[in-house]
């Protein structure tokens, strides 16, 4: 409980800001029925392509949609692929990244290799690619984000622990005949996860954008859902008289990004030991 | 003070550490043309046949300049480098061929002191985590007992018990190699090999980390082997010394007895060289002339003979051994004595 | 105020440097007083934090644009504190030349040892190509390099530690400077390349007349290569005079706890007198003397009030209340 109360008198600026951001959209994500004032999917023939009003804030699109309960609709789907598209490869990566940084030999070789060999793609037209193959939808956007995405983090986690594993708090550790588990696992990856999880705040804002312009696409959430990329694919036949359907999912994009970012730069604050 | 950290003991002439020939060479990276190119594997020869001898209870100061060796012979000791070549026995068992629980018993009675006292600790474990760690990983004591051991090894290197909550960034250089000498004494070592532990403080802490070692020496009856290429310190702390010279061990015998008559141009040319704190004894004269040889391409013959005042013909190609050769203490230079084993040409 | 002997060449009065820091300002020099006569070498010891680099950096003003140096730095009877950029540029390098204790951070690793010389040589002779090459091939046997003509070419990272230093003392005198600053100049490199840097600084300051700041942490570095040396400590010069003078009969009582903490040869063994606790931190004001809560000679005024920097000796000053007990111990050794 005072850890508690002592990290949260410690915690920068940046990172309380980034977690009230965070809490609007998870909240949004979580129960999108308290807080729309619509039901996102109710066509209302009423009020087709409405601009902003009291009664529609966000305006509403070419069914008479409500826009702002889209948007907020949207934040499940959206949140969910910040979550499922990074957690694989951040897993994954964290522990190739450890092993192959502490052991080296040929794993390392073969490794570098891969980097070398998945850098030299654009990351979108790999994901397209894999995409392509395996059929549009969300879990497959997972699965090829996962795959070519894991490549970054073990690639960030491998330089740290090469770093790392040179230290003599590393060499204390194994004259003092402690196990390579302990080492690795308590004495290297709690000083080398810093980077990684700054890195993996952005992931998840990078992942929003991707999932959004794969939705934008057609290749990832499939319409009726409401997702932010989806959103704004839908609005681009009405931009030149119906904005408010583009641009209000786009504000949406915006918001939950700088809130991942601020929360990101607050992590590396409050990590940093020698604050 | 519990007793069980207490292991005096009277200082005995028999050996608890033997160094036999040890070799150690790290290959330098190869490129793609080197190796079309067929040239062969270029190293670095850290260690090229170093033999020591280490007492119970004694001090042995490793004094020698960089690029000498000392720190990989400090690293092979404690099994951080695997040597090429050579033995080494403690308590008269051999120490490079253990594995698993026999390698960490070993580690249990030669621990390490490490040099940078920023790097030495882990930034992420208070200090009372650190020794806890090292206490309950070989079950030394266990459960209530382990913060009470804590508290007893902060006595020990004089260190408030509430360092125990403190991480090591809230500490000075000096509190940190402290600290550092805390979690090495843990596990109720004999040996305690110190790798430059003072050379990154300022004189006047430096002083009271010396200090320390030499209570402990006192009261646990360690034996320690200090590595340092400061002159002044090892001439103070050591009941012996060895000097070593790119790779190999030039000189060794008793402290005051090789500082008062120093039989290797080397070491003299070493002990000239620091300056003295006198004023009055000033000298113009440089102690010696030359650069360090590299030790990827280490000069045959004597190692020391490309910047040696006296060298003859011999030296250039007859590598000296280090034996008595007639005098005291064994010296590795042909113009000390002739050589009482064989010598070769290398 | 200290009256600077007429024949100074470098007169330091009253020098304070302050860095504004994200926990405060940070007094570095806190009121510092230092003069060299022509050809004179002062050694400029303390230990780490004392403010001794940051002192000679400041002479030069070369210092991060996050400090604040105030006093006066008498040059020629011209204050280099107050003159502009570009007058102060033509005197660095010119007629004051500095050499750090990384060579080869100060080196550039791109441009041959030669071509480093030769454009000190363009900035501060007159001389033609033909007479600079000449002129860098004589700096280069100057400083002890061995075939100077063929090192010409070599670049930095083909020098040893020691032949860098040698490069960079070499660079230094292109311009025949009258004072050199030397920071730490030795403390990288192995003991017997130490000897003999600190011979060849020797040698040239006696053979070129050549004024010398040597700054260092090792007290053994001051005694054999110093006329003078003045003892830093928090920011201040707490003692100043001959090296015989005050290593034999320190008057300030860091000094001599400084010098007794150190091991003597022949007392093998014996506990080393160390100074207890840590130096002040020096973001927060210090009332009395900075080194009174580690002082085992403390009375009652230091804490309260700061000792005058005053004269103790013939030609040796001293701030310290405990200087007239100090003076009637025994010597050091």
């Amino acid at each position: 409980m005072t850890a508690l109360a002592l990290t949260f008198r410690r915690a920068p600026a940046s990172l309380i800001a980034g977690a009230a951001v965070l809490l609007v959209v998870l909240v949004c994500a979580v129960a999108p029925g308290l807080i729309a004032p619509y039901d996102p999917l109710a066509f209302d023939y009423g009020a087709l392509l409405q601009p902003p009003s009291a009664a529609h804030p966000f305006g509403t699109d070419q069914f008479g949609r409500d826009i702002l309960s889209r948007t907020i609709a949207a934040a499940t789907i959206d949140l969910q692929i910040a979550i499922f598209a990074t957690v694989g490869p951040l897993v994954i990566g964290t522990i190739i990244g450890l092993l192959v940084g502490y052991y080296g030999g040929i794993a390392d070789a073969i490794f570098g290799r891969l980097v070398d060999l998945v850098v030299t793609f654009p990351f979108l037209v790999l994901v397209i690619a894999i995409v392509a193959v395996l059929g549009p939808g969300l879990s497959n956007m997972y699965i090829a984000i996962g795959v070519v995405g894991w490549v970054f983090y073990a690639r960030l986690m491998r330089g740290e622990v090469q770093v790392l594993r040179g230290q003599d708090y590393v060499s204390a550790a194994k004259v003092l005949g402690y196990g390579e588990a302990r080492i690795l696992l308590r004495h290297i990856l709690p000083n080398a996860a810093r980077p990684i999880l700054v890195y993996w705040m952005t992931d998840m804002a990078l992942a929003i954008l991707l999932g959004s312009s794969l939705g934008y696409l057609g290749l990832g959430a499939q319409p009726p859902a409401a997702e932010w990329g989806v959103l704004i694919a839908d609005g681009k036949n009405f931009f030149s008289q119906a904005w408010w359907i583009t641009v209000f999912p786009g504000f949406a994009i915006v918001f939950c990004g700088i809130g991942f970012s601020l929360f990101g730069d607050g992590l590396a604050d409050l990590m940093d030991v020698r604050r | 003070m519990s007793g069980t950290i207490l292991k005096s003991g009277p200082v005995a002439d028999a050996p608890i550490m033997t160094v036999d020939g040890l070799v150690k060479t790290f290959p330098l990276g190869r490129s793609l043309a080197d190796v079309l190119g067929g040239r062969p594997v270029r190293a670095v020869q850290a260690l090229s046949g170093v033999s020591l001898t280490v007492r119970k209870g004694e001090t042995l100061g490793v004094v020698g300049e960089s690029g000498c060796g000392k720190s990989t012979l400090a690293r092979c000791l404690v099994r951080l480098h695997e040597p090429d070549a050579g033995a080494v026995r403690f308590e008269g068992a051999d120490v490079l061929g253990l594995q698993g629980y026999a390698r960490r018993a070993y580690n249990r009675s030669v621990q390490m002191v490490f040099q940078d006292p920023y790097g030495s600790l882990n930034p992420r474990l208070s200090v009372g985590d650190a020794l806890a760690e090292a206490l309950t990983v070989h079950r030394i004591v266990e459960g209530g007992a382990v913060r009470e051991r804590v508290g007893e090894l902060l006595d020990l290197v004089h260190l408030p018990r509430d360092a125990a909550d403190r991480y090591p960034h809230e500490f000075s250089g000096g509190q940190r190699q402290r600290v550092g000498i805390a979690r090495a004494l843990a596990v109720e070592p004999s040996v305690i090999i110190a790798d430059e532990p003072v050379s990154a403080l300022d004189v006047s802490v430096q002083a009271q980390v010396v200090n320390l070692f030499l209570e402990l020496q006192e009261r646990l009856g360690l034996t320690l082997i200090f590595i340092t290429h400061d002159l002044r310190l090892v001439r103070h702390i050591s009941h012996r010394i060895a000097v070593m010279y790119l790779g190999k061990v030039v000189e060794t015998g008793d402290t005051e007895a090789v500082f008062t008559a120093p039989r290797h141009p080397y070491t003299r040319a070493l002990i000239a060289a620091v300056p003295q704190v006198d004023p009055h004894q000033r000298s113009a004269r440089e102690a010696v002339r030359g650069e360090l040889p590299s030790p990827i391409a280490p000069p045959p013959g004597c190692p020391f003979h490309p910047r040696c005042p006296i060298a003859e013909p011999q030296c250039r190609t007859v590598v000296p051994a280090l034996v008595p050769r007639g005098g005291p203490w064994p010296v590795a230079c042909h113009l000390a004595g002739p050589a009482d084993a064989p010598e070769f040409i290398a | 105020m200290m009256a600077a002997p007429s024949s100074a060449l470098l007169d330091v009065r009253d020098l304070h440097v302050r860095f504004a820091t994200a926990r405060g300002e940070v007094r570095a020099v806190d009121g510092v007083n230092l003069s060299v006569a022509p050809g004179e070498t002062l050694g400029l010891v303390g230990e780490s934090g004392s403010g001794k680099s940051v002192t000679l950096r400041a002479i030069l003003r070369l210092l991060r644009a996050n400090a604040a140096i105030t006093g006066e730095v008498r040059w020629q009877g011209e204050n280099l504190l107050a003159l502009p950029e570009k007058r102060l540029r033509d005197i660095r390098g010119k007629d004051i030349a500095v050499i750090f204790q990384e060579p080869m951070s100060a080196l550039n690793p791109v441009i041959s040892i030669g071509r480093q010389i030769d454009e000190s040589l363009v900035a501060h002779t007159a001389l033609d190509a033909a007479g600079r090459r000449r002129r860098a091939i004589e700096l280069l046997d100057l400083v002890g390099i061995a075939s100077p003509e063929q090192r010409l070419a070599g670049f930095p990272h083909e020098f040893s530690g020691g032949m860098r230093q040698r490069a960079m003392i070499a660079i230094a005198l292109a311009a025949e400077p009258k004072l050199l600053l030397a920071d730490e100049p030795t403390t990288a490199l192995d003991v017997t390349i130490q000897d003999q840097i600190l011979k060849l600084l020797l040698r040239l300051n006696r053979e070129l007349g050549m004024g010398l700041i040597l700054v260092t942490h090792d007290l053994g570095v001051v005694a054999e290569t110093c006329d003078r040396v003045s003892v830093m400590y928090a920011g201040r010069v707490v003692e100043s005079g001959p090296v015989d003078r005050v290593f034999t009969a320190p008057r300030h009582a860091y000094t001599d706890a400084l010098l007794r903490s150190m091991p003597h040869g022949g007392a093998a063994r014996a506990p080393l007198r160390p100074i207890p606790g840590q130096p002040p931190r020096l973001d927060r004001a210090i009332a009395g003397c900075p080194f009174a809560p580690r002082c085992a000679l403390v009375e009652d005024r230091c804490t309260v009030e700061a000792p005058p920097f005053a004269v103790v000796a013939p030609d040796q000053r001293a701030a310290c209340w405990a200087s007239d007990r100090l003076a009637a111990r025994e010597g050091v050794a």
